[in-house]
C-alpha cells in the first residue's frame, strides 16, 4: 500500500492529482469563477444600495421619492443579477463535479479489470466497493462544497472589507480584530472535543462490532441460551456509549452557540461606534445599517470557510484512497511480441514450475507434469492442499516464479491472457453469474452466440429442462443473491457457459456438498459430456471421478505427493490408500 | 410512532426544558432588531449617548442571556436524545432475544444488525435535531411576523406574502428533487452491484476476456447515474437565488412602502431598518427549517423500522416452568405425525415425520438439498413448533420444558461454523459458563481439535478474531463441535457439521464420539453417505417425507432413494464394500 507520508505531502500531491482530474474542464472552471465573483459582487452591492435607499428615508415630510424609485430600479437590477449568476454558478459547478466523479469512477474500475488476481485475493471486495462508491461519492460533496463556498467565501470576506474600510475605516478595523474570535472559539471546540469525538467513534465502533457479532448470528444466540449474558455485554458498551455521547454531541454543540455570540459581541460594538459617528456626521443611518448588515454576515463566510476546510480534508482523505486503488501495480501486460495462441489440441507441460503466494513461505517448490491431448487429471487431496493453486497458475491467474509452464508447447507467457484462456474452460465451486437473463450468461464467452447455440448448449449440459421450468424461460433475470436459482442449478448455467466456447482443455471443480442428489447426477452428466475428447483437470471429491481418471494426483500442502491410477496408489499404500480406507473401511 | 416517546422517561424534564430554553433564546435574539431601531430613532436623533450605551449594554446583555440558554438547552438536549437512544438500544436488543426462529426467519438477522445500530443512531439524532432546533426555527419565524406586526400592520402583509412564496418554492423545489434522488440512489445501487460483481467475478469475466464489455456496460450505468445527479442538482440550484430574490424584492417593496409611511409619520427610519433584519431572518430560518425537515423525516423513516422490529412479537415464550426429570432409561426423542410449515411457505416441510431415537444411539439423517434435514433437527431442539403432531423429549413435550434446561439437554452444532471475538476458551464457554479448563480440554480431545490449539502460543488463551477468521475451515468446525460438547448434552446434533474435514479426520472424530461420550444421543446430518452409514439407524428424508429409518444395510435393499444417494457418490463395488 501507500508509503507512510507526512499528510501535508500528501495532501499536496493529492491535491495535484485532483487537479488534474480537473483540468479538461477549465473552461468551465474560468466561467464558474467568473460567476462567483459577479455573485459576490453584487450580493455586496445590494445592502449599499439599500442602505442609501434608507438614507432617503429620514422622516416625516423628509422621504425622497424620487430617489427612492431610481434606487428600487438599481436594486431590482442588482439582485436579478445576483440570482442568475448564482444559479448558472450552481448548474456548472454540478456539472464539473459530477463529471470528474464519472471520470474517476472509471477510471478506479478500469483499474479495477487489470488489478492482479493476488490482490483482489488478498482483500475484501467490500473495501473496493467503498473506495469506488462511498469514496468516490463523498469527495464529489467536498468538492462541490469547495467549488460553491470557497472561492465565494474569500472573495465575500475581501468584498465586504473593502466596502466597510471605504465607508468608515475605523469601525472596519474594529470588525476586523474582534472577527476572528470567531474562529478562535471555534478552532478551541474544536480541537478540545476531537478526542471526545474519537472515544465517541471507538465505542461505538466496538458496540457496532458487538451488535454484528451477537444479533448477527441471533440463530446461535438462541441455540446456546446466551440471551442474558449478551444482554449485559450489550449493556456495558451501551451505557460507556451513553457517557462519552452525551459529552461528545453537547460539546460539539457549543460551535454555533459560542460563534453566534461573538458575532453579537461585533455586532453591538459596531452600533455603538456606528451611532456615535452618526452622532459626529462621518456616517449616515444608512450606512450604519449597511455595517450592520455586513457584521452580521461577515462571520459567516468565516464558518463556512472552516466548515469548507474540514470537509476538503475528508474530500481528499477520500481521494487519497481512491488514487491508491488506481495506483496498485496492474497485472503486467502481455509481452509485445506475445502471440495469439490458436485453439490446440490441449497438451500442457509444467517443467521445474517454482511457486509461492508469500516469497517467504514455500509451496510448489519444483513441479513437472506432462498432460497429453485427452487426458483426465484428477487433483485429490484433503482442503487446502493447493488445488486451486493450479487453476491460478494454468489460468495465469497468478504468474509462476520459475521454470515453464507450457499450452500445445507454447510457454504461457509468451502468448496473449485472451488466446490462452480461450483454451481453458472453467468450472468453479463458486458459482459466478451476472446479473441479467440466463441467455446472458450462457453466453458470457460468446456474446454473439444465437438462441439456437444457448439452447443448444444448454441442453447439452443438462439445464434446458429447468431453464424451460422459470416463469421466463431463457429471459429470466437471475437475481444477484441467486435465490430464484439452486446452488446446482447455478453450476449447470456454469457449464453450459463452457460447453458453448468448446476449449480443447477443461478445469473443473466437483461441489463437495450443498448439491441436491437429483442435481448432482446432472452435474455429472453434464460433466462427462462436457470432457468428451478434452483434456481435463477435475478437483475430484467423489470416488466414481477419481477412478475414471488417467491420472490421480494426490496433493498434500502444495505439493504432489503422489501420483499414477487409482490401482497403482492403492497398491502403493500411501496417502491416497489411508484417504480411501478411512471412507470405506469398517469402523 | 408515539411509542417510541415512552423511551424518554427518566428524561422528560431535559426534554422539555431544551426546546424551552431554546424559544428563549430566540425571543432575546427577536429583541435585537428593535433596540437597534431605537439606537437610530432616539440615541442617534437625540446625540444621546447615554441611551446609546445603554442600548448598547443591553445587546451584551441580550448576547449573554442567549448564550446561557443556548448551552443550557443544548445540555438538557443532548442528555434526553442519549438518554433515549441508550434506552431504546437495550429495550431493543433485549426484545430482539426473545423472537424465536420464526421471527427472525422472517426479518433477517442483517436488517436487525442495521436497525440496532445506524437506525437508531439517526433516530437518536432526529430527537436531538428535533429538541434543539426544529422549534426554534419556526419560532423565529413566527416571533419576526409578530415582531414585524407590532411595528407596523400594515407592511406585515407583506412578510405573510414573502414568507409564503418562499415556503412554496422551498416545498416545491423539494418535491421536485425527492424523486429524482430516488432515482440516483438507485443508479448508484446499480454502480455498487457491477463493481462488486466485476471484483468477486475477475476470474471469469478475465477467463472469459469480457473486460472491454464490462468496463464499457460500467461506463454507462455511470454516465446515465451522472445525468440523473446533473438534473437533479439544476433545479436544487434555483433554491438560493429565488429565495433570494424574493427577500430581496419584498426589500425593495419595504423600502418603497416604508417610504410613504415614514412620509406621513405612522413609521420611523430605524423600524424599517428593523423591519428588513426581520425579513432576512425569516429567510435564513426558513432555509433551516428545510435541511432540517430533510433530516426529521430520515428519522422518522428508521423510527418506523425500529418501531417494526419492537411491534414483532415472539411467537414462543419461555414456559419458565420448573426442572423436569430427564431419565435416561427413556426415548431421548421421538416425533409423532409431526409436520411442519414455515411461516408463509407454500407448503409444508416435514410432513407425517414420526420416528424415535433411544438414549445413547446415534442416528443418521440424510437426504438431498430441501428434504427437510435441517427441519427436523430444528424441532428437536425447539427453535420451531410443528403445527401438528407432538415432539418429546425423554417422555416430555419440548414445549413443557423451560428453555434454559431445553438449551442443556441439547447441543448443537450448526452447518455454519461460526466462532465469536474473545479466546477460545470464551468460546468454549459458550453454552456452559462455568466450565473447567479440564471439562474443555476433555471436549476438545473427542472433537480433534486438542492438538492445534495445544500448537498455539496461547493455548485457550489464544485469541479468536471476527467469524474465526485466523482459522481454517476445518479447524473452526471442530471447535464449534468442541463447544458443543463441553457441557456433555444429552442429545448431540451435528448438522453437517463436517464438511470442511479430511476423510480421515471425518472417521476419527466419529470414533471418538462413539467411544467417549456413552450415553449421548447423537444426530448426524449429512450429505454424504460415508458420513451416516455406520450410525444405528438412519433417517433418510425425501421432499419433507421420512421414506426409511433403518440401518445402512437394510436401506440399501428396501429403500430406493437411500440407495440412489449412495450410487450417486459411490461406484456400486464400493457400495457392496460397505456391506
Amino acid at each position: 500500500m501507500s508509503k507512510p507520508k507526512s499528510k501535508a505531502k500528501l495532501n499536496r500531491s493529492t491535491i495535484r492529482r485532483v487537479l488534474a482530474l480537473i483540468r479538461p474542464y477549465t473552461g468551465s472552471v474560468i466561467l464558474t469563477l467568473t460567476l462567483a465573483a459577479i455573485t459576490v459582487f453584487t450580493t455586496l452591492l445590494a445592502p449599499v444600495i439599500s442602505g442609501k435607499a434608507v438614507d432617503l428615508i429620514i422622516g416625516p415630510g423628509q422621504v425622497d421619492f424620487a430617489g427612492l424609485a431610481k434606487l428600487a430600479v438599481a436594486m431590482a437590477a442588482t439582485i436579478l443579477c445576483t440570482a442568475v449568476s448564482q444559479w448558472l454558478m450552481n448548474v456548472v459547478n454540478n456539472r464539473i463535479t459530477f463529471q470528474v466523479v464519472r471520470d474517476m469512477r472509471v477510471k478506479a474500475f478500469e483499474q479495477l479489470e487489470i488489478l492482479p488476481l493476488k490482490y483482489m485475493d488478498a482483500h475484501r471486495p467490500g473495501d473496493a466497493i467503498s473506495r469506488i462508491t462511498t469514496d468516490v461519492e463523498q469527495f464529489s460533496d467536498g468538492l462541490l462544497m469547495g467549488f460553491t463556498q470557497l472561492f465565494t467565501g474569500v472573495l465575500t470576506i475581501l468584498g465586504t472589507l473593502g466596502v466597510m474600510l471605504h465607508i468608515d475605516w475605523r469601525i472596519a478595523l474594529v470588525v476586523v480584530a474582534l472577527t476572528p474570535l470567531s474562529i478562535f472559539v471555534a478552532r478551541f471546540i474544536a480541537t478540545h472535543t476531537y478526542s471526545m469525538f474519537k472515544v465517541q467513534s471507538e465505542t461505538r465502533a466496538e458496540m457496532t462490532s458487538l451488535v454484528e457479532e451477537l444479533v448477527g448470528n441471533e440463530h446461535l444466540v438462541r441455540a446456546f441460551g446466551y440471551e442474558s449474558r449478551a444482554e449485559a455485554r450489550f449493556e456495558r458498551v451501551n451505557l460507556d456509549l451513553q457517557k462519552c455521547g452525551v459529552r461528545a454531541v453537547f460539546f460539539s454543540s457549543l460551535t454555533n452557540p459560542c460563534t453566534r455570540f461573538v458575532n453579537s459581541l461585533v455586532y453591538a460594538a459596531v452600533g455603538v461606534l456606528g451611532a456615535f459617528a452618526a452622532i459626529a456626521g462621518s456616517l449616515t443611518v444608512g450606512e450604519l445599517s449597511v455595517f450592520l448588515n455586513y457584521a452580521n454576515q461577515y462571520t459567516k463566510p468565516f464558518n463556512d470557510i472552516s466548515d469548507v476546510m474540514t470537509e476538503l480534508q475528508n474530500a481528499l482523505a477520500c481521494a487519497q484512497r481512491v488514487f491508491d486503488l488506481i495506483d496498485e501495480t496492474p497485472i503486467v501486460p502481455d509481452a509485445p511480441d506475445a502471440t495469439v495462441l490458436p485453439m490446440g489440441a490441449g497438451s500442457v507441460e509444467f517443467e521445474h514450475v517454482k511457486f509461492r503466494y508469500a516469497p517467504d513461505i514455500p509451496l510448489i517448490e519444483d513441479m513437472n507434469l506432462r498432460v497429453w491431448p485427452g487426458q483426465r487429471i484428477a487433483l485429490v487431496g484433503p482442503t487446502g492442499c493447493g488445488k486451486t493453486t493450479l487453476v491460478n497458475l494454468l489460468m495465469r491467474f497468478y504468474e509462476i516464479n520459475g521454470g515453464c509452464l507450457k499450452v500445445d508447447g507454447h510457454p504461457i507467457d509468451h502468448v496473449t491472457r485472451d488466446s490462452l484462456r480461450a483454451n481453458l474452460g472453467m468450472v468453479l465451486q463458486e458459482t459466478w453469474l451476472k446479473s441479467g437473463t440466463i441467455a446472458e450468461n450462457i453466453a458470457y464467452g460468446k456474446p454473439d452466440a444465437t438462441r439456437e447455440e444457448i439452447v443448444e448448449a444448454a441442453k447439452r449440459a443438462r439445464a434446458h429442462s429447468f431453464i424451460c421450468r422459470l416463469p421466463n424461460g431463457y429471459d429470466t433475470v437471475v437475481a444477484e443473491d441467486g435465490g430464484n436459482i439452486s446452488q446446482g442449478q447455478r453450476q449447470l448455467l456454469c457449464i453450459a457457459r463452457v460447453m458453448l466456447r468448446r476449449p480443447p482443455i477443461l478445469i473443473l471443480d466437483e461441489a463437495t456438498s450443498s448439491i441436491d442428489t437429483r442435481t448432482e447426477v446432472l452435474v455429472q452428466d453434464a460433466f462427462e459430456e462436457l470432457m468428451k475428447g478434452r483434456t481435463s483437470f477435475i478437483v475430484a471429491h467423489r470416488l466414481s471421478t477419481i477412478k475414471n481418471a488417467d491420472q490421480i494426483l494426490v496433493m498434500k500442502a502444495g505439493n504432489i505427493i503422489e501420483r499414477g491410477t487409482h490401482d497403482e496408489l492403492l497398491a502403493k499404500g500411501g496417502f491416497y490408500a489411508q484417504l480411501y480406507e478411512s471412507q470405506f473401511a469398517k469402523a | 410512532m408515539h411509542k417510541l416517546l415512552r423511551y424518554i422517561k427518566g428524561y422528560e424534564k431535559q426534554a422539555l426544558l431544551a426546546p424551552l430554553f431554546k424559544m428563549l433564546e430566540a425571543c432575546f435574539e427577536l429583541f435585537v432588531p428593535l433596540v437597534v431601531a431605537s439606537i437610530i430613532d432616539t440615541g442617534i436623533k437625540n446625540a444621546d449617548t447615554v441611551f446609546i450605551w445603554q442600548r448598547c449594554a443591553l445587546l451584551v446583555l441580550l448576547a449573554v442571556i442567549g448564550l446561557t440558554c443556548s448551552l443550557t438547552a443544548q445540555y438538557f438536549s443532548a442528555q434526553a436524545a442519549l438518554g433515549f437512544g441508550t434506552a431504546l438500544r437495550k429495550d431493543l436488543f433485549r426484545h430482539i432475544n426473545t423472537l424465536s426462529y420464526s421471527e427472525l426467519d422472517g426479518i433477517g438477522t442483517p436488517t436487525l444488525v442495521t436497525r440496532m445500530t445506524s437506525d437508531i443512531n439517526q433516530v437518536q439524532n432526529g430527537v436531538n435535531l428535533t429538541l434543539r432546533l426544529l422549534l426554534r426555527s419556526p419560532f423565529i419565524v413566527i416571533g419576526a411576523l409578530i415582531m414585524a406586526f407590532t411595528i407596523s400592520a400594515r407592511l406585515t402583509l407583506l412578510f405573510l406574502a414573502a414568507t409564503a412564496i418562499i415556503s412554496l418554492i422551498i416545498w416545491l423545489i423539494m418535491r421536485a428533487t425527492v424523486p429524482i434522488y430516488h432515482q440516483a440512489q438507485n443508479g448508484l445501487d446499480r454502480v455498487t452491484l457491477l463493481t462488486r460483481e466485476n471484483y468477486v467475478g475477475a476470474r471469469v469475466v478475465r477467463a472469459f476476456a469480457r473486460q472491454a464489455d464490462e468496463t464499457a456496460a460500467f461506463i454507462e450505468t455511470n454516465d446515465h447515474l451522472k445525468s440523473i445527479q446533473v438534473r437533479a442538482g439544476r433545479i436544487s440550484a434555483l433554491m438560493n437565488p429565488l429565495t433570494y430574490l424574493v427577500v430581496n424584492l419584498t426589500v425593495i417593496a419595504l423600502l418603497l412602502l416604508g417610504g410613504r409611511e415614514v412620509d406621513t409619520g405612522t413609521l420611523t427610519q430605524g423600524e424599517v431598518i428593523a423591519l428588513i433584519n426581520y425579513m432576512s431572518q425569516i429567510l435564513v430560518n426558513l432555509l433551516r427549517l428545510a435541511d432540517l425537515v430533510i433530516s426529521v423525516t430520515r428519522a422518522l423513516a428508521s423510527g418506523m423500522r425500529v418501531n417494526e422490529i419492537l411491534n414483532t412479537q415472539t411467537s414462543m415464550a419461555d414456559p419458565a416452568t420448573r426442572t423436569l426429570p430427564t431419565d435416561s432409561g427413556s426415548d431421548a426423542v421421538c416425533f409423532q405425525n409431526v409436520t411442519f410449515t414455515y411461516r408463509g411457505a407454500g407448503g409444508p416441510s416435514l410432513t407425517d415425520v414420526s420416528f424415535t431415537a433411544h438414549s445413547g444411539e446415534t442416528i443418521g439423517v440424510i437426504g438431498g438439498t430441501g428434504s427437510g434435514k435441517t427441519t427436523l433437527i430444528d424441532l428437536v431442539a425447539r427453535f420451531y413448533d410443528a403445527q401438528e403432531g407432538t415432539v418429546q423429549l425423554f417422555g416430555h413435550n419440548v414445549k413443557e420444558y423451560g428453555f434454559a434446561q431445553l438449551r442443556e439437554l441439547v447441543g448443537i452444532v450448526p452447518q455454519q461454523a461460526m466462532l465469536f471475538t474473545g479466546t477460545i476458551r470464551d468460546n468454549m464457554r459458550w453454552a456452559a459458563p462455568y466450565a473447567t479448563d479440564e471439562q474443555i480440554w476433555e471436549a476438545l480431545e473427542i472433537a480433534q481439535a486438542a492438538d492445534f490449539v495445544r500448537s498455539k502460543p496461547g493455548m485457550l488463551d489464544e485469541p479468536v478474531e471476527t467469524a474465526g477468521r485466523n482459522f481454517s475451515g476445518g479447524q473452526r468446525q471442530r471447535l464449534t463441535i468442541a463447544r458443543a460438547l463441553v457441557p456433555k448434552p444429552k442429545i448431540l446434533i451435528l448438522d453437517d457439521s463436517a464438511s470442511a474435514l479430511d476423510f480421515a479426520t471425518d472417521a476419527a472424530l466419529r470414533k471418538a464420539l462413539k467411544d467417549k461420550t456413552t450415553g449421548m444421543t447423537v444426530f448426524i446430518v449429512s450429505q454424504r453417505a460415508a458420513s451416516v452409514q455406520r450410525a444405528d439407524h438412519i433417517l433418510v428424508l425425501d421432499d419433507g417425507l421420512l421414506v426409511g429409518d433403518a440401518p445402512h444395510a437394510e436401506l440399501l435393499k428396501n429403500c430406493s432413494v437411500y440407495k440412489e444417494i449412495c450410487l450417486s457418490q459411490l461406484s456400486k463395488e464400493e457400495v457392496e464394500k460397505t456391506l
